[in-house]
């Protein structure tokens, strides 16, 4: 194991005073790092500035943004429906959450274990990493049509994007059957790097089945949790083309979340000075959930589970 | 040691299966039959009679000209990705300056910024460059927010290549360039491959800068494509299926060949 830990860390030699007119020779200088900067900086980091700027404008799209000071974020805090849109995202980004969560980490430690039959499961089972989002939503819209899909020949499922509760519903089973194959692999990944001596250790002090997963399997996972975790909820906050094209907001607008009112404000009734307000807010409320978590799980110390090991 | 079964995961995972499993069956067994023959049967019968007379409409309806602009966003992401990010790993690892090790805290920074938020300055931006409605306005963003998660692996992947090796070489008198090339790229083959793999995948299905970055039928790539099917084909569900399909069979078949690196790819993600 601490082979492994020793070459991960960073190598960098200290530059002994000999050596040193030939490092500055021979190591790479910034104009390496210039072109990535470009892209980064143009299409990545200016457009969070520029759309905080935006949200402080009049612009319908075409022709030039005019300031108009704070009438946009004034007009987004006295409007209800921006809170039952918020609402609509957290509940969502909550269901997403604790579906996913419990059945990555149980699938994700079978995964790891060893059982026949394996490599054909798991081929089968990460099959829905290969279609994109769009192909998901669409397969699930038809399949959920009250007409051609399943609920044809199983009532239950009939009319579950006609109601709220339904299409809600609906939703987090569609997120989680894309992206529980994905939080899975991470968990795989984890729970096979748990060192063996653990279980042995517990084994000889008589714990079961039930006892390891609980305290050791669980605690050895928390770094991975974490990660999974900030995926998990910065991703539901912004989900927008699974819901675009399973439900498109509705029935009514009760599934419209903040990135799909973002996109009907801008793109399709042209204020986009206002659609920029509520694209800042998804911004700082992306931000602000990273920085809880990592604030509040100690992320930031990455202290390693394999200390004292 | 002798370890126990687990049953209640395995019941779990069967069941997982299942529900993996019932809409891939639905997709492919509809795909494959004639509108009627879908109507008339359940919709989780098997197939009475197996046709291919939807892959005829779905070519009809465009499908070569879509598949050709994917194809051409993906492999121009893919290249331009790797021929920034690969440098500027090189560099993030092996340069001694505050410029470099403050742009990896950039970059690092940089993926926690939802794509979705910036759409509208986007729109703004590729408009005054006047690159609206071209496939060069998709390729870009593409580029630019794979970066950050690219640069990662990557300089974790480089700072595994030993000191002394860079020093064997500069005793040799190679420079910069000449060490990236002959050392750099040969010793991250690995980590290349997983990246490039990712990239490709995520330009392959990408939806959203497509569909706020361009307009004309002639730019259009095929998951944009798939909402155009879904709204020709109307109650033709099974022409749909087979849409889906066909756009993610190229998919299928890099990961039948490349799906070591595809996994390592999507696992590289989980890394940060």
């Amino acid at each position: 194991m601490s082979v492994a830990l020793e070459s991960r860390a960073p190598v960098r030699p200290a530059p002994a005073p000999p050596r040193r007119r030939q490092a500055r020779v021979n190591r790479p200088n910034a104009l390496y790092l210039l072109p990535a900067l470009v892209f980064f900086g143009l299409f990545a980091a200016f457009p969070l500035v520029l759309v905080l700027y935006l949200s402080f404008t009049d612009w319908n799209g075409i022709g030039t943004p005019g300031f108009v000071g704070v009438d946009n974020w004034v007009r987004m805090f006295e409007n209800e429906a921006i809170w039952d849109v918020t609402s609509t995202t957290l509940l969502l980004t909550g269901l997403c959450w604790v579906t996913q969560t419990p059945l990555s980490i149980l699938l994700g430690v079978w995964a790891a274990g060893a059982q026949r039959n394996r490599a054909v499961l798991s081929a089968l089972f990460f099959l829905p990493l290969l279609l994109s989002t769009a192909a998901i939503a669409l397969l699930y819209n038809r399949l959920f049509d009250p007409y051609v899909g399943i609920g044809r020949g199983f009532e239950p499922l009939r009319n579950i994007l006609g109601t709220t509760s339904g299409a809600l519903t609906a939703i987090v089973i569609v997120v989680g059957w894309q992206f529980i194959p994905f939080h899975t692999l991470l968990y795989q990944a984890a729970a096979r790097n748990i060192p063996k001596v653990l279980y042995d250790a517990a084994y000889i002090d008589g714990a079961g089945g039930w006892h390891q997963f609980w305290y050791i399997t669980l605690p050895q996972l928390k770094n991975t949790i974490i990660t999974s975790s900030t995926i998990m909820i910065v991703g539901s906050l912004t989900y927008f083309e699974t819901i675009f094209l399973l439900t498109n907001g509705g029935p009514a607008a009760s599934t419209r979340t903040l990135p799909l009112e973002m996109y009907f404000r801008s793109f399709r009734s042209y204020e986009f000075g206002y659609a920029s307000t509520i694209a800042s807010v998804l911004v700082i409320v992306a931000t602000a959930i990273s920085l809880l978590i990592v604030r509040f799980s100690g992320f930031g110390k990455m202290r390693s589970t394999l200390e004292g090991l | 040691m002798k370890t126990r079964p687990n049953y209640a995961a395995g019941a779990l995972s069967a069941m997982w299966l299942v529900l993996v499993g019932v809409p891939i069956y639905v997709m492919v067994s509809w795909s494959l039959q004639t509108r009627d023959s879908f109507l008339d049967r359940g919709p989780l019968a098997i197939p009475g009679s197996i046709t291919l007379s939807n892959v005829a409409e779905v070519l009809d309806s465009g499908f070569m000209r879509y598949l050709l602009n994917t194809v051409i966003v993906t492999a121009a992401s893919v290249g331009l990705t790797l021929l920034v990010a690969i440098p500027a790993a090189y560099a993030i690892v092996r340069s001694l300056s505050w410029f470099s090790s403050t742009m990896f805290r950039i970059f690092l920074a940089g993926m926690a910024i939802p794509a979705q938020a910036t759409i509208i300055p986007l729109y703004l931006i590729i408009n005054r460059m006047q690159l609206y409605d071209s496939l060069t306005a998709i390729i870009l963003p593409t580029v630019a927010f794979g970066l950050p998660l690219v640069i990662l692996v990557l300089v974790g992947s480089l700072r595994d290549v030993s000191a002394e090796l860079y020093d064997a070489m500069t005793v040799d008198g190679a420079g910069p360039f000449r060490i990236l090339w002959q050392l750099v790229i040969p010793m991250s083959k690995g980590a290349i491959a997983a990246v490039g793999t990712y990239t490709a995948l995520g330009a392959w299905n990408q939806f959203l800068f497509p569909l706020v970055l361009t307009q004309d039928p002639s730019m259009r790539v095929l998951t944009l494509s798939l909402t155009s099917f879904k709204q020709e084909f109307q109650i033709n569900v099974p022409g749909m299926m087979m849409a889906v399909m066909m756009t993610a069979l190229p998919v299928f078949v890099l990961y039948l060949v490349a799906r070591r690196w595809l996994i390592a790819g999507l696992a590289g993600m989980g890394s940060k």
